[in-house]
């Protein structure tokens, strides 16, 4: 599968309040996730994310809570895709169970509203609008079979467990 | 002719003699507010007025979501201390000042007196009248209105009289009593009027039920309900009083009054209120077995000492089946309570016990009803949606009712609970 | 071979070969902590995956903590979604009221030294306090947990600190840790485990090895042993880590994390005299008896300043009950601390105690992230009991050392 769109970029340490406050967290409606994905960071992010769903981050993207809900909010809102130079442990196996793409590589070579095409599973990032090609940090085994079936429930309906 | 006991108080209030259906003005001698205040400070602003009338008549307390449960209410509270500091109002009772509902502070802090005059922005205020006082509940904007001029109109209502006689049984409390009365009277039974109690039953009670008692009226649509005061009440004021204009005042023995009962304290057996008004009485054997989700045990109607001690007293040494919220009507009642180890007797017992205040009594906190669930609440209304959702239950019961049927799981008649106890003291060794 | 480091000893004995870090392997999982915040996703997750009956009831505790008891309608349902489950299931549960879940977890001793514990919260990694590998996980993944009694983990690098010399007067565990914080950085330890080392550790209580292992995801850790003599699981001596940290006691000092991180560190010299609004006490961070006798301790016989709300919140039963017991709640309530039931309250937002816009928050939690707390218009501060307690008092932050009674 192919991603290619618009990038809203952010800086390091967006932690699991500024993508979905606690607050909103007591729902099972993805919906009214989406509608507060990002709030505390950037009021306009769901605008913005229809006509880019590519976000881009420094470090330690998810950083805090356990919560799921941060990137079932993203998923959500319309995001196609998180590049970040880093994540943070549980948001990352989390974005892999609910099946939002995420990819670690260096960032600093992607700007705001820079244009990326990235096939899922592939090693390198095309920066459309710099001609650059990123090379992104390889998933491990069991995220990418968890990940090519639709997520951590897909993949337990599919093969019973582990 | 004689007067009833509002009679007289509007007759001081209008310097001359007034009967039903006059219109008097009258200037408080407390106003009571708790986080609505935040809205009437808005109306207050609207008026166009600087200051308040007098910042000491005015009391301020947050019970209704301490501490507070969402950035509105939390910003409503900051409305309110802002206001208090501004206009130099030092009876609030703000979190970190003894506070609780608003009704408890006025008793329990000596506002309320025999024949004071005391408003507030809340339906229960009538809760005061165990203390003799003229307690009427009102809307914001009128309260907007005391704040600003000092003054508000009030018409002199009808009157009626409860004369109650006798003592409980075990097992019986304040809160059966009511919830027949209100239940042979109906939900608009008392509506616009001063419901006025007296009787050696009366005499026999503790400030606590009687306090239960006119708590409770407003749910018959009493404008005001009052006790008549005595020494119990000339010795809770011992050295607390806040104001010294306080005198004892009752209805003249040949009182008119648009109707009169009696009830006699040994005729009243626990009972429940059902679902979904405060008026479907029904006796406990007539309840006995519903299963329950939750109990409540407190706020302004039953979240005194002597109600929590009442519970612990059934609880002490055994288990709830449900989960059991105690809502301590204030700080002070939660600091006796922990000094005397009910507290304590109630958590071993697997109760919680929730801030002081008004807890899940109206839905905004702690302990909220989910759909189809049931709950037992020792509180004053149940009706739909009350305490949450709207698929939930609400049974209204007294503390020892409410504390008998947890340990159940279901609805069930306490004094079985002293009955066992009456056996094992008289029966010897088991 | 060189020897092994405790989260490679726990992760080979549960996955029944040579767990080096780096490796992926798959364990079986002794103990699993569901709280009400994720549950509702673990539930469903689980209903999705089309899970009959989970692995083991008895290895499974579900907690409500995070919001309990429910402050409204839409939580209480999404409660009783929980609880229908768990009752089905035959979980262990305790309800709202109980406590938090990483005390509970602790206290009644479903975590202990040598155990794999995962929790769908992020702050499991408290249970490195008791010697138990916990960590975090997520509501999916809790739920194939669930039902496979396994899941898959990395094995991580270790970062050694060491701590050394004594701790002065009127600092405590959660200065040490916010301190190691601040030098590590929020990021980084993240995917790491950690092991601390220190004679500290001899002397010191459960409750400060808690509060310290509690902090270690605040680094991005995955889990953290506060390692001493009788955590009942060691090292080997040659074990390797990727990074040695070297704390001096000593040179530790009352400290905060300003807003809007948990690296954000300052002495309290350097912020005190700001004023704030509220205060809370509590949290799995710093509910446990010894840190509301801490404050009670400062606050006795004092009044909190004009304008200082404070609020406390054992982080459980138990604690609420030893507090009563041995008259710390009475020290509290009569200084006029408001007291919540046992939970997660303030911390997470969802809850009693939401700070108003604009308004300075102590508190003795875990996190200071901008909305954390419920608003994002108010700034957190992280602080020690003490810290807490003595600006309690003065309405303005304090340096807690002239007032901490030897």
């Amino acid at each position: 599968m192919e991603i290619k769109d618009k990038v809203i970029k952010y800086g390091n340490d967006i932690n699991t309040d500024l993508i979905i406050a606690g607050k909103y967290t007591k729902t099972l409606s993805n919906e009214e996730l989406a509608v507060h994905a990002m709030e505390d960071l950037d009021v306009h992010f769901t605008k913005k994310v229809k006509g880019a769903s590519i976000v881009v981050a420094g470090s330690y993207f998810g950083c805090g809570s356990s919560r799921e809900a941060a990137p079932v909010a993203l998923r959500a809102a319309g995001v196609s895709c998180v590049f970040a130079k880093s994540f943070a442990r549980i948001f990352f196996r989390n974005a892999v169970n609910v099946g939002l793409p995420i990819v670690e590589c260096d960032t600093d070579r992607i700007n705001d509203g820079d244009t990326l095409r990235y096939v899922l599973g592939s090693s390198e990032v095309i920066n459309e609008t710099t001609g650059e090609s990123i090379p992104v940090n390889p998933l491990p085994e069991i995220m990418v079979k968890i990940f090519q079936t639709g997520g951590l429930v897909q993949y337990f309906r599919e093969t019973g467990g582990y | 002719m004689g007067k009833t006991f509002a009679e007289k108080i509007l007759s001081r209030c209008a310097g001359y003699d007034v009967t039903v259906g006059d219109i008097v003005f009258a200037k408080p001698d407390f106003c009571i507010s708790h986080e609505n205040a935040s809205a009437i400070c808005a109306t207050f602003k609207k008026i166009g007025v600087d200051n308040v009338f007098d910042p000491d008549k005015i009391v301020l307390t947050f019970d209704h979501t301490v501490p507070a449960s969402t950035i509105a209410y939390a910003n409503a509270h900051r409305v309110v201390r802002k206001f208090a500091k501004e206009q130099g109002i030092e009876n609030f009772y703000d979190m970190n000042k003894y506070g609780g509902v608003c009704h408890q502070i006025m008793c329990q802090e000596g506002f309320s007196a025999p024949g004071l005059v005391i408003i507030g922005s809340d339906s229960h205020t009538c809760t005061s009248g165990a203390m003799g006082a003229f307690a009427v509940g009102v809307g914001r904007t009128e309260m907007a209105g005391v704040w600003a001029t000092g003054e508000l109109w009030l018409k002199v209502p009808d009157a009626i009289s409860i004369e109650v006689t006798g003592d409980f049984q075990p097992g019986v409390g304040a809160k059966d009593l009511i919830l027949r009365i209100i239940g042979d009277m109906r939900a608009d039974g008392a509506d616009y009027c001063s419901v006025e109690f007296y009787g050696d039953g009366i005499e026999n009670m503790s400030i606590a039920d009687r306090m239960t008692i006119c708590n409770m009226c407003v749910e018959m649509g009493a404008k005001n309900a009052v006790c008549k005061p005595d020494d119990k009440v000339r010795a809770a004021l011992e050295g607390k009083a806040k104001s010294d204009k306080w005198e004892m005042v009752w209805a003249d023995d040949d009182a008119e009054y648009l109707a009169s009962y009696r009830y006699s304290l040994e005729d009243i057996a626990p009972a429940v209120a059902k679902p979904h008004t405060v008026d479907n009485y029904a006796t406990i054997s007539e309840a006995t077995g519903i299963k329950i989700d939750q109990a409540l045990i407190g706020t302004c109607t039953n979240g005194r000492l002597e109600d929590l001690r009442a519970a612990a007293e059934v609880l002490k040494g055994r288990r709830v089946k449900v989960r059991t919220m105690i809502t301590p009507a204030s700080v002070e009642v939660y600091r006796q309570a922990l000094k005397e180890g009910i507290l304590e007797t109630l958590l071993l017992s697997g109760c919680t016990i929730t801030p002081p205040g008004c807890g899940a009594c109206i839905g905004l906190s702690s302990g909220v009803l989910g759909d189809h669930e049931t709950c037992i609440s020792t509180a004053n209304r149940n009706f739909k949606g009350r305490m949450g959702s709207k698929e939930g239950f609400i049974y209204l019961a007294s503390p020892m009712t409410a504390a008998w049927s947890a340990l159940h799981g279901e609805i069930r008649d306490p004094r079985e609970h002293f009955e066992s106890a009456s056996d094992k003291a008289g029966g010897g060794q088991a | 071979m060189p020897g092994m480091t405790i989260a490679e000893k726990i992760l080979s004995e549960h996955s029944g070969k040579e767990a080096r870090a780096g490796d992926i392997v798959f364990c079986d999982v002794d103990f699993m902590v569901v709280p009400d915040s994720t549950g509702i996703f673990t539930v469903r997750s689980f209903k999705e995956m089309e899970g009959k009956k989970v692995c083991d009831p008895n290895k499974i505790m579900f907690v409500f903590d995070h919001c309990s008891p429910p402050p409204n309608q839409h939580i209480a349902n999404m409660q009783k979604y929980e609880r229908d489950f768990v009752l089905s299931q035959g979980v262990i549960l305790a309800e709202g009221g109980e406590g938090v879940c990483h005390q509970l977890a602790v206290e009644k001793g479903y975590a202990s030294a040598g155990k794999l514990v995962v929790g769908a919260d992020s702050h499991t990694c408290t249970y490195g306090a008791v010697g138990a590998f916990a960590t975090g996980v997520g509501a999916t993944d809790m739920a194939a947990t669930m039902i496979s009694g396994k899941n898959w983990f990395k094995v991580p690098e270790t970062i050694r600190v060491n701590l050394k010399n004594d701790l002065p007067a009127g600092c405590t565990a959660k200065d040490i840790i916010l301190t190691v914080i601040g030098k590590i950085g929020a990021e980084g330890g993240n995917y790491k485990a950690f092991e601390f080392y220190g004679d500290y550790f001899e002397k010191c209580t459960l409750d400060d090895r808690m509060t310290i292992a509690n902090m270690v995801v605040e680094m991005g850790g995955k889990t953290g042993f506060t390692c001493f003599s009788g955590l009942g699981i060691q090292a080997d001596e040659d074990a390797v880590y990727c990074e040695t940290v070297e704390i001096d006691l000593a040179e530790v000092v009352p400290c905060v994390a300003k807003p809007h991180t948990v690296d954000n560190w300052a002495p309290v010299s350097e912020v005190a005299g700001k004023p704030i609004n509220y205060a809370f006490i509590g949290s799995c961070t710093n509910g446990r008896f010894e840190d509301l006798k801490a404050a009670a301790d400062i606050l006795r016989g004092g009044k909190l300043a004009r304008g200082v709300r404070l609020l406390v919140v054992p982080a459980s039963k138990d604690i609420l009950l030893r507090a009563a017991d041995e008259g710390v709640l009475k020290d509290l309530v009569d200084a006029g601390a408001a007291v919540f039931t046992p939970s997660c309250a303030a911390c997470v937002g969802t809850h009693g105690g939401v700070p108003a816009d604009g308004e300075t928050v102590l508190s003795t939690t875990n996190r200071n992230f901008k909305g954390r707390m419920g608003n994002p218009n108010a700034d957190i501060y992280l602080v020690s009991p003490m810290t807490l307690a003595a600006s309690c008092l003065t309405g303005v932050i304090t340096d807690p050392r002239p007032y901490v009674k030897e």
